[in-house]
């Protein structure tokens, strides 16, 4: 294999942080080349020089041996180096031959675009009509148009940033056919991900990132996943253990509701039933976008849905705003941690005061008690090894995963009754993600119900005692998640709506 | 009351002057908006406009040199704006205001000296032949190249942002910053051109105030078009065609109450002065209430974007 893009000593640094430390590494003629590592490894920042979006402090690259330093993405597309987002690049108000349009030097009339998206579409089995409004799309069917943006400009390179992670694995398996086929006609794939198994069955060769650093090399089909996870963490990975408490009595109970988001774009919630008892973790699964946060919202109180629709504990707290929910012990935590779940530039203190204040009784006659609430705040950051200099930091200072363990942190320490929590792990490093797992199930053990929300499907095979999936604001019946098979899984997904002749 | 004194071609021509100013305003803010910039200073840009464009055209002697020293200063000014927001990343609200107070205090400054004087006249550029067709003739075709310009300008502002690429760019950096950034267009360069574009529409509206349908100068002669041109914006959901028949209405609603006045209608004077206002307002508010009427504003409407 002749080599495409041979990338040399690249170092990219950011005040405080090395994002890159002399990265090396080759990209062959017609070779998926996967690119691993935790986040905050330094894959995005590699990809964005690549992309022409940041430039090197030192470092070259060479593309089919030519110099290559593009100065903007611009540069690059005409290169013939072109890239799927992980998300952020497409514009939810225009259409499909409008954003394709955006990605493209020299666009077409619009007219022979739509035909040639059609065409392209058709050819490699991910079907579009250039007519629709990206808004109204599927998760999957928006990363087709971005795939299509891209093969519209017969790249000899392309970037693919977790293409999966928004997938079911019938979408998956549909995907990978077409970079295979991508593949057979010469074109290389830059493939980035940390799902190992994904990565074992489609690529040849695998970088490995730690730190800014690459720390190993090798041939994914002939390495063991765990064998590149511990490359990629660094450690051994401690797999969180389940206690095990027997179900008890029902906790919330949620029949027939429908409830209408105020965003246009959002999901409809249709007739979403579910049944939560003491002790029991319910692992709702689904690809973003099928109504998880409105689920979160209509749980927490944000949203107020008709009478009777949600029964906490016997009582109906359908019509009742958050902070009455937490009163009583309902406590949630979103998927956004800044501007959601955690106030940006507010101290942590603060942030603990916004939520914690009823349940830990850290006002008097509507005066907050700071020493307290600082106390408080000092325990969360301790128990749940909050890396920051103190409660005193705000916010936004805290790296993801950090303030990830502090949001989950904040709630699970006030000791809620029912906990629901959207994509607990989203962006954390593996040993965080353990230790917030951990948490959850603990919190079952004792006796709390835990919904947990996520793309994750091993995290939820991992952690849940029965397993329901959101698919267009509809909630599967929940099923006993052990022995589900991935297949079955894909179903209640929603691969179903394309499978609904087959299943 | 003597409804026979208001002959109703006289009318209908005063309502294409009265509404040229809205209107230009109006398209300029709307072009601003689809960018995601809210700039709340067209009261102030409009102002600073008028007087540009009464001491250019008092200097020079030529109305046209008028015209274009509004759109130059009021793209000047709207130029503080973009330095404001786009380069400290100040948020867009109070900058707006604090253009709208700077505008106002600078145009009473300049204008001090001009007083009382009155400008030399806009010639009318009546259509040959189309003129002559009665009733619409004078009401539409006997009119200055301005009021022409101005519905022109509908149109070729919604071919712009309709048909054509670069329109198209400018739509995308309003609903998706961060991806209109990820795919290498300059979301900065293109916000800067659309405020600029949106202050010289603004002082061009204010310059026809000062100019063609006062015409003199005195302080605070916009009396407040600025704010209504950019509830016209919203209530027109972010398209021309929509704002035309917003300052078309605003326009109509003003001059009939004037008449109304005039002719002397037994209805407290101070409601009438109202009317404008409550219409507009209410049709506001009907648009909004349906839905997609309020949410088709552009995403990323005075958003900051920070390049990271």
């Amino acid at each position: 294999m002749t080599k495409l893009l041979k990338v040399v000593g690249l170092t990219r640094e950011y005040p405080g942080v090395r994002a890159n430390d002399d990265v090396s590494f080759s990209i062959g003629t017609g070779e998926v080349h996967a690119l691993l590592g935790e986040n905050g490894a330094g894959k995005s920042t590699l990809v964005k020089m690549i992309y022409g979006l940041e430039k090197p402090d030192a470092g070259f690259m060479k593309l089919r041996g030519g110099s290559y330093a593009p100065p903007n993405p611009q540069a690059a597309r005409a290169a013939g180096v072109a890239m799927v987002f992980q998300h952020f690049s497409l514009f939810e108000a225009l259409n499909v031959a409008e954003n394709v349009a955006l990605g493209m030097e020299n666009p077409p009339k619009m007219r022979e675009l739509a035909a040639s998206i059609r065409e392209v579409s058709e050819n490699y089995g991910l079907p579009l009509d250039p007519d629709r409004i990206v808004g109204d799309l599927s998760a999957g069917e928006r990363q087709r148009v971005e795939i299509i943006r891209c093969l519209l400009q017969d790249p000899k390179l392309l970037i693919m940033d977790e293409p999966t992670s928004v997938l079911t694995p019938q979408e998956v398996e549909i995907l990978f056919k077409t970079l295979r086929k991508l593949q057979s006609e010469g074109t290389s794939i830059l493939y980035i991900s940390h799902k190992l198994e994904e990565i074992r069955a489609l690529c040849d060769g695998a970088t490995i990132l730690r730190l800014g650093k690459v720390v190993g090399i090798c041939d994914p089909k002939t390495t063991t996943a765990r064998e590149m996870a511990e490359m990629m963490v660094g450690q051994t990975l401690h797999v969180p253990t389940r206690e095990g408490g027997e179900a008890g009595e029902v906790l919330l109970d949620v029949q027939g509701l429908n409830f209408v988001p105020s965003n246009p774009f959002g999901t409809r919630l249709k007739d979403v039933s579910l049944r939560l008892r003491a002790g029991e973790v319910l692992g709702i699964g689904g690809v973003a976008g099928n109504g998880q946060d409105e689920l979160l919202s209509v749980l927490s109180g944000e949203a107020k849905t008709g009478r009777g629709s949600v029964i906490f504990d016997g009582q109906d707290v359908s019509h009742m705003g958050p902070n009455a929910r937490r009163r009583i012990g309902l406590l949630a935590a979103p998927e956004e941690r800044l501007g959601h779940a955690a106030a940006p530039n507010m101290s942590l203190t603060e942030n603990t005061a916004l939520t914690a204040t009823i349940r830990k009784k850290l006002s008097k006659n509507n005066f907050l008690n700071w020493k307290k609430t600082e106390t408080f705040a000092s325990e969360i950051i301790k128990d749940f090894d909050v890396r920051t200099p103190g409660p005193g930091s705000a916010a936004r200072s805290l790296s993801g995963g950090n303030l990830q363990k502090f949001v989950i942190g904040r709630e699970v320490l006030q000791a809620p009754k029912v906990f629901v929590v959207n994509q607990p792990t989203w962006g954390v490093d593996a040993s965080a993600a353990a230790a917030i797992r951990q948490a959850l199930l603990d919190l079952a053990a004792k006796g709390a119900g835990v919904i947990v929300i996520s793309q994750d499907l091993d995290e939820l095979m991992e952690i849940s005692d029965h397993f329901a999936a959101l698919n267009e604001g509809t909630l599967t019946a929940p099923r006993v998640a052990k022995g589900l098979t991935v297949d079955e899984i894909g179903l209640m997904m929603g691969g179903a709506h394309d499978m609904e002749v087959a299943g | 009351m003597d409804f026979g004194s208001i002959n109703p071609v006289v009318l209908l021509a005063s309502l294409m002057v009265a509404s040229t100013p809205i209107l230009l305003a109006a398209l300029g803010e709307m072009v601003t908006e689809k960018s995601g910039v809210l700039n709340l200073g067209v009261e102030g840009m409009m102002i600073f406009g008028a007087v540009c464009g009464f001491i250019a055209a008092i200097e020079t002697q030529s109305p046209t040199m008028g015209f274009v020293a509004a759109a130059a200063g009021g793209a000047a000014l709207s130029m503080l704006f973009g330095l404001l927001t786009q380069i400290f990343l100040t948020t867009q609200v109070p900058a707006g205001l604090a253009l709208t107070l700077l505008g106002t205090g600078l145009a009473s400054l300049l204008g001090q000296n001009y007083q009382g004087m009155s400008p030399p006249r806009m010639p009318d550029m009546n259509i040959p032949v189309l003129e002559n067709i009665p009733v619409i003739g004078p009401v539409i075709f006997q009119h200055d190249a301005i009021v022409y310009l101005s519905l022109i300008m509908v149109v070729v502002i919604w071919a712009f942002l309709k048909f054509t690429r670069a329109g198209l760019i400018l739509r995308a950096v309003g609903e998706n910053h961060t991806a209109a950034h990820a795919l290498g267009y300059k979301v900065k360069a293109v916000r800067f051109a659309a405020i600029g574009f949106g202050g010289a529409m603004a002082g061009l509206g204010g310059a026809y105030i000062s100019l063609v349908r006062v015409p003199q100068w005195t302080d605070g002669i916009t009396a407040g078009i600025g704010w209504i041109a950019l509830a016209i914006v919203v209530f027109a959901s972010w398209r021309a065609g929509r704002v035309l028949i917003g300052a078309y209405l605003f326009g109509g609603i003003t001059v009939l109450q004037l008449n109304l006045q005039a002719a002397g209608a037994k209805v407290p004077v101070e409601l009438l002065s109202m009317s404008p206002f409550l219409a507009t307002i209410l049709v506001l508010v009907v648009i909004s209430a349906r839905r997609h009427g309020a949410t088709s504003a552009p995403a990323m409407l005075g958003r900051i974007f920070h390049t990271s």
